[in-house]
């Protein structure tokens, strides 16, 4: 498969401060990949979101999305291809009523009437929002913005998603929620998802796992392979999932269990068998 | 807060409701033109009957209009008063100093206050009966023709848009800002003007602060969303004209010709 996203020793630094934000960043995402970006606060992972879809223009590296390099000519291309998500659902709701935000993507980008009503039709019923067409955002819970955020992006199809810290302001059901959604869609369009987070849990459920730490890659690796690390984690200012906690109790109280990181599923095989052969 | 006149939209389905929103914006303020003709008794009962059977279309309860007098009610009653006393002519029924309460002064008084009575019942039933959204529409389609002379409609109308949209946002986020400095022991609405329009303060400035903040996320979501500018947009939302748009066209013009033959 080729690569959706391909960035290669990208820098990038705010005009107010002297450090930079991004330090020679390098990686690649499959298309149809799940990758999860940790890191803590300020570690500046919302400065490379906004650097792949040229929000932010790089210092120097380069970035490549769907087989184009970001300049000032394809750049209106390249946000074509990528949909962010962003945290705060109200201040990314545009549009007057659910519909009318949803269309609004499809209305820059000149979508004829009758295809924008289709499109906007199919993402409410993804997000099972369809009974909501008319409501003001003024009416809508955080989730149910958020998810209208995601229908909006659905509508243009593209073929990256980037959350951005999206579902940081829902309660846990909601969170459950507007990932299986995504889930569900990058099963059935294929589409590559790129999702900043804090929550570990959501983070352990993606194929890759970049872990920053101050505007540097620390490591890239599957989530068995970072999470490895246990409590070194949280010495960069994270959290390690409840598996891993659960493991770390277990093996203070004399209980042995083997290296490495064990997701639940193969804790919980570990443990049943642990319990037989007493 | 909840008083506001924005947004007090009674949803509802009947006639008035579903008339285009251009044709409601144009016939109100057409309406209020011609009340203007009215110059005698026959032309005001006209006006009266033409009024209550709109409302009557509109299926909404007479007491939501007469809550739009209320506000209104002391002006109404200064300016007929002062009608009433300050006219001359017909009959003199009582006279003391600069004073004159006369025939004239009464029939004036009395017809003011029904000129007042029936406007703010028409816009009273354009706001009703229109959703705040579907106004920004038929502005943005009225104003078109100025896009000749360079005026920068459709930016006016996302504007509007944005807004309108954002009213109940920032309402909401006042009430938020105003607990959380009453929870840090700011008294608001007590003491003299000077003391009150400092404590507002504290509440105007934070305000200020997250505006920008939701301004720049906006603009951040907006571009990443495509937004290019105005040009070369299509619409999700459309206005058409229906049969009964022409019903209240030929309505309006049937009415200003009653009244002309009507008035003195």
């Amino acid at each position: 498969m080729d690569n959706a996203i391909s960035v290669s020793h990208l820098n990038y630094h705010y005009a107010d401060s002297d450090r930079l934000a991004l330090n020679d960043i390098n990686f690649d995402v499959a298309a149809g990949e799940w990758v999860a970006i940790i890191g803590h606060n300020g570690s500046g992972k919302s400065t490379l979101a906004k650097n792949l879809n040229g929000l932010l223009a790089p210092d120097s590296g380069t970035v490549e999305v769907a087989g184009m390099t970001l300049s000032e000519d394809t750049v209106w291309d390249i946000r074509s291809k990528i949909g962010i998500v962003f945290q705060n659902p109200d201040n990314q709701f545009v549009g007057a009523t659910v519909a009318d935000d949803i269309a609004f993507g499809l209305e820059n980008r000149g979508v004829p009437r009758p295809e924008m009503v289709e499109r906007v039709k199919d993402a409410l019923a993804r997000v099972k929002m369809t009974d909501f067409a008319d409501r003001e955002p003024a009416r809508l819970s955080g989730g149910q913005k958020q998810r209208v955020a995601i229908a909006g992006i659905i509508a243009q199809q593209p073929e990256i998603i980037i959350l951005d810290e999206s579902t940081s302001m829902l309660d846990p059901a909601g969170r459950q929620e507007v990932l299986a959604t995504i889930n569900q869609l990058r099963d059935e369009l294929g589409l590559t998802v790129l999702s900043i987070t804090h929550d570990i849990e959501e983070a352990a459920g993606a194929h890759r796992i970049i872990l920053l730490n101050d505007g540097q890659i620390k490591e890239v690796g599957t989530p068995e392979e970072i999470f490895a690390h246990g409590s070194e984690l949280l010495e960069l200012g994270l959290d390690v999932p409840y598996a891993a906690k659960l493991k770390e109790a277990l093996s203070e109280r004399g209980v042995k269990l083997p290296d490495g990181y064990l997701n639940e599923e193969r804790l919980v095989d570990y443990l049943w068998t642990l319990h037989s052969t007493m | 807060m909840n008083k506001l006149l924005l947004g007090r939209y009674v949803p509802g389905d009947s006639w008035v409701h579903h008339l285009d929103p251009r044709t409601k914006l144009l016939a109100s303020f057409y309406y209020i033109g011609i009340i203007f003709l009215a110059n005698n008794w026959q032309t005001y009962l006209l006006m009266f009957i033409v009024t209550l059977f709109i409302i009557y279309l509109s299926k909404i309860n007479i007491s939501f209009f007469l809550r739009g007098v209320r506000p209104l009610i002391w002006l109404i009653l200064f300016t007929v008063t002062l009608q009433i006393l300050f006219s001359r002519g017909g009959t003199v029924y009582f006279h003391w100093g600069w004073f004159w309460l006369t025939e004239y002064g009464l029939i004036n008084g009395a017809y003011i206050f029904m000129r007042f009575v029936l406007i703010i019942f028409m816009s009273t039933l354009l706001t009703l009966t229109t959703q705040p959204l579907s106004l920004a529409d038929a502005v943005e389609s009225l104003l078109k023709p100025l896009k000749l002379l360079h005026f920068p409609v459709v930016e006016l109308a996302l504007v509007l848009q944005i807004a309108l949209r954002f009213v109940p946002t920032l309402m909401d986020q006042t009430t938020k800002i105003m607990n959380a400095q009453r929870a840090r022991g700011v008294d608001f609405g007590t003491g003299n003007i000077f003391q009150q329009m400092k404590a507002v303060v504290p509440l105007l400035i934070p305000l200020f602060v997250s505006s920008f903040t939701t301004a720049e996320d906006l603009a951040t979501a907006m571009e990443s969303r495509g937004y290019q500018g105005g040009d070369n947009r299509t619409k999700f939302r459309v206005l058409k004209y229906h049969n009964s748009d022409i019903i209240a066209g030929v309505f309006m013009v049937a009415l200003t010709v009653a009244l002309v033959l009507l008035k003195n």
